[in-house]
């Protein structure tokens, strides 16, 4: 990566640190300093590292991040156009690629029209600027005088150039400078407007889109082994007996407990797996710790504790405390991971057609499993199923790495079973919060606020490190993290978990347990387990102070974008009729304390048997300025859609052996008939910068749903899912 | 043991030599090249692999292809629009609609809410929702197929 500006400021930053009494603030303050470039320039100043004028005169963009659903495609494809103003149908969009794409790390934390956009955006205004003034040396007249139109620069005597004719073959070179004119909001065309993602159509018509729809001549289709238990070792797996009963059967790679299976046909792969399934043996593995409620095993591991927070003094009087717990949930992608490489063993270059969130680092780590140089491996992201964090996408292409190298010359497409995702993919860790606060009765103010906070690591991922990879670690001589791996491992797990609410005095501590499943990011990270326990605790500590749930929180709250989400979502409410067995509950967050802010007010009627079926859930949201106003509403609505599916009924669940969650009959997730009505509001902020969206409805949403529960039954569940059981059983 | 296997596919005739046990979704994917079916599962739980048959909308996942021989109706998510492009009204609604995140799931609702007015042409909010039962979609794009499936209703009842 090349050294930026940013990097620079921030290692200036950190020396100013020791110094300073501003602390860890002082980077932050100067990366958003005016001269410092936006979003990922920072690192890619280059004009031509995120736009190229093309010989017809489309204009292609270049993202290092990925189309995951989310509709970054559209967001930069929008933004170029805007600054340009050509018709968004001449922008193309290459999405992250390596050696071709800026490298933008992951596609995670609702980052992408953050970074990505913003900095095409600035790229685009800087072209704009640089073609006009191109423009005025040829037509011999003045950069003010032209205008540009459909990619056409026009002069007051009529005379034309396109962009490419102004470029000659050459693209723009030139670095973006601060400052830049950007196109006045007022003329606006596409952004902050409802654009339609043109891919939507590719997907009806069926055309080849996904990674999974790749097939190249001579490809074979693959399946990895994989045993029951993480521990387990390989004891015996015969070839030949597994060639005669499936003689499609290609090729056997065994090495250690890594066993990958090839075949000329996708099912002969399949049923080479299903085999193995039956007749390989392995070793038993570790026991996992069932038969005891995981919310109390979970704090007694050993952990690392760190203090998040530290102001004030802590109350030895809380008005109230509770204890709350979020169990392991799963990304559950409706597609199993997938991945393409092929290995040119003349060359010794290794291609990879991966839906991993990160190609730059994904392919440093195969270079590290591989042992290979880096610029010898080409790693191309190619759109797969949702994933909603971290899921097998890099695990999966590690398998077709391996393949590949041991087949040399041919394409390899490893495809995971339904089984292999379910119990493979790396959870969203299980947490416990333990909550205390004391308010004064007089004012309604919070005055102190504990949380404390169990949790496994909530990010996993391999970075540059091929330990992390997953057949990595049944390799012959594993690579296995010497803890669970994670570089920090508080990495997710605190987010959120120092509340919006203005509170003189306030603790935070977490403690970072490794507990028996394997995790990564998922959606939200901690912030969806923190929010749900803050806002039910909230409720609960307006309850007990006999205030008004909406009151109590205005009262505590100084922020005035959060201050008018909640009151806008309070006119929601007001208008709602609540009848007998129903409920009205609403929640807040602004994710990250630093992203978009969500108010969630959910209605629940709960049925004879407990359920509290097909919920009515209301958003609002102000992610600051929009881009894309049906993306805006579409990764919101999803995102209450999903948090519910994972409040009312998701619970990842295992025995002694291994994890009983195989399949989706065992993982039930909503169907179609479960479906909550959803609806959002956006607070459009033109003049604000965009925020993070995606993930920020996640945690309002749970505990929205688990404060109307409160109201519809009297029954307070601290521990999710919200199962009907739970609000049956007699107090 | 393989045999020749002639498929009635979006209205054409293809002959594959495959083991008759094979299910019908590696057919369509591996010999006859299909996207629009797709693998979720294989366990009839996602119906991802959704395709219809004749009329009736089906997992492909784990129908033998020689159950779907002699003459049965097959059509994937390709065989929806008409020769020309126009797309079938059900995949526009969905266009219009913007009924998708990442995507994987639309060929099984699509699929679904195709067969289902067919045979429900006024199809209420519970019918739609009773024809997509089987279909899993993980971004939660659900509420954005019910209104596509709604507007198709809708544009049904205009005279
Ligand atoms: S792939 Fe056939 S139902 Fe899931
Ligand atoms: S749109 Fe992604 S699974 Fe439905």
């Amino acid at each position: 990566m090349p050294t930026s500006r940013r990097h620079f400021l921030q290692t200036t930053g950190c020396l100013t640190i020791g110094f300073s009494l501003l602390g860890p603030t002082w980077a932050t303050a100067a990366t958003e300093a005016a001269d410092e470039l936006p979003g990922s320039l920072g690192d890619y100043p280059r004009i031509d590292s995120w736009l190229e004028v093309l010989a017809d005169g489309r204009v292609r963009v270049l993202t290092g991040k990925i189309e995951l659903g989310q509709g970054i495609r559209i967001a930069v494809a929008q933004m170029a156009a805007e600054e340009l103003n050509i018709p968004l149908n001449r922008v193309d969009v290459v999405l992250a690629e390596t050696d071709r794409t800026p490298n933008e790390g992951y596609t995670a934390g609702s980052g992408s029209i953050e970074n990505s956009a913003t900095a095409v955006r600035y790229a685009a205004a800087a072209a704009r600027q640089k073609l006009l003034a191109l423009a005025a040396t040829q037509l011999q007249t003045r950069a003010f005088q032209l205008k540009t139109q459909n990619g056409v620069v026009t002069a007051p005597n009529g005379q034309t150039r396109t962009f490419a004719q102004l470029l000659g073959g050459q693209q723009l070179t030139d670095e973006v400078r601060l400052p830049l004119a950007l196109k006045p909001k007022a003329e606006y065309q596409y952004v902050g407007k409802a654009v339609p993602r043109p891919e939507i159509e590719r997907m009806v018509r069926a055309q080849e889109y996904y990674v999974q729809d790749l097939r190249f001549p001579g490809m074979l289709h693959a399946r990895v082994l994989r045993p029951f238990n993480y521990d387990s070792k390989l004891v015996q797996f015969d070839e030949n007996e597994l060639k005669r009963a499936v003689p499609g059967l290609a090729k056997a790679v065994v090495n250690g407990s890594f066993v990958g299976l090839l075949a000329e046909r996708e099912y002969d792969a399949k049923l080479a797996q299903d085999w193995g399934k039956q007749h390989v043996r392995w070793t038993e593995g570790r026991a996992l710790p069932a038969g005891q409620p995981l919310k109390d095993y979970l704090r007694t591991l050993p952990n690392t504790p760190k203090r998040v927070q530290d102001k004030g003094t802590l109350t030895t009087a809380p008005t109230l405390r509770a204890s709350y717990y979020k169990p392991y949930l799963m990304h559950g992608s409706i597609g199993p991971s997938c991945a393409v490489a092929r290995y040119d063993a003349a060359q010794r270059r290794l291609e990879v057609w991966t839906h991993s969130q990160g190609v730059y680092p994904l392919r440093e780590a195969l270079a590290d499993l591989l042992k290979m140089p880096v610029d010898t491996i080409h790693v191309k992201g190619v759109p797969g199923s949702g994933c909603y964090g971290h899921n097998g996408a890099d695990d999966v292409a590690a398998d077709a790495a391996l393949l590949a190298v041991a087949t040399p010359g041919r394409h390899v497409r490893v495809q995971w079973a339904r089984e292999d995702e379910h119990c493979w993919e790396p959870y969203g860790s299980a947490m416990v919060l333990d909550l205390a606060a004391r308010l004064d009765p007089a004012t309604g103010r919070l005055t102190h606020w504990h949380q404390q906070v169990w949790t496994d690591t909530h990010s996993n991922r391999p970075g540059g490190n091929a330990d992390k990879l997953l057949p990595a670690q049944y390799l012959a001589q594993p690579r296995r993290p010497a803890d669970n791996g994670a570089t920090d491992p508080s990495a997710g797990g605190y987010r959120n978990a120092d509340p919006l609410y203005a509170i003189p005095n306030l603790r935070v501590d977490a403690y970072f347990f490794q507990g028996p499943l394997r995790v990564s990011a998922l959606r939200a990270l901690g912030a969806y387990g923190n929010v749900f326990a803050i806002e039910s605790f909230m409720d609960e500590l307006a309850e007990k102070a006999g205030l008004d749930a909406w009151d109590f929180r205005l009262r505590n709250l100084q922020d005035k974008r959060a201050i008018a989400v909640v009151e806008r979502a309070r006119a929601i409410a007001r208008q709602q009729q609540v009848g007998e067995n129903e409920g009205l509950g609403f929640a807040f967050a602004q994710y990250k304390n630093k992203a978009a802010y969500v108010a969630v007010v959910a209605k629940v009627s709960i049925h004879e048997e407990g359920t509290p079926y097909r919920p009515q859930l209301w958003a609002v949201i102000d992610a600051g300025e929009v881009i894309n106003l049906d993306g805006l509403k579409n990764q919101t609505e999803g995102g209450m859609i999903q948090s519910a599916s994972w409040a009312l009924m998701e619970e990842v669940k295992f025995d002694q052996h291994q994890v009983r969650s195989r399949h989706w009959e065992a993982y039930p997730i909503f169907h179609f008939d479960e479906i909550p009505y959803v609806d959002v509001t956006v607070i459009d902020r033109p003049t604000e910068p965009p925020l993070g969206a995606g993930e920020a409805a996640q945690g309002p949403t749970a505990a929205a749903l688990a404060n109307a529960v409160y109201r519809a039954t009297g029954k307070r569940v601290r521990e999710l899912p919200l199962r009907p059981e739970k609000l049956t059983r007699e107090a | 043991m393989e045999a020749d296997i002639t498929l009635l596919v979006n209205g054409r005739q293809h002959t594959v030599r495959v083991d008759p046990a094979t299910p019908l979704l590696y057919v369509l994917r591996d010999q006859l090249q299909l996207n629009g079916p797709k693998f979720g599962c294989g366990l009839m739980q996602c119906g991802a692999c959704m395709v219809m048959l004749d009329d009736v909308a089906w997992p492909s996942c784990q129908l033998p292809v020689h159950d779907v021989t002699g003459g049965i109706r097959i059509t994937t998510l390709e065989g929806l629009a008409k020769p020309d492009g126009t797309l079938h009204p059900v995949q526009q609604a969905f266009v219009d609609e913007q009924a998708a995140q990442c995507g994987f799931c639309l060929n099984g609702m699509v699929m679904s809410t195709v067969a289902t007015l067919q045979q429900y042409p006024q199809a209420d909010e519970e019918t739609i929702r009773n024809g997509m039962m089987r279909v899993l979609c993980r971004c939660c794009v659900q509420h954005r197929a019910i209104r596509a499936a709604q507007k198709v209703v809708a544009a049904n009842k205009k005279p």
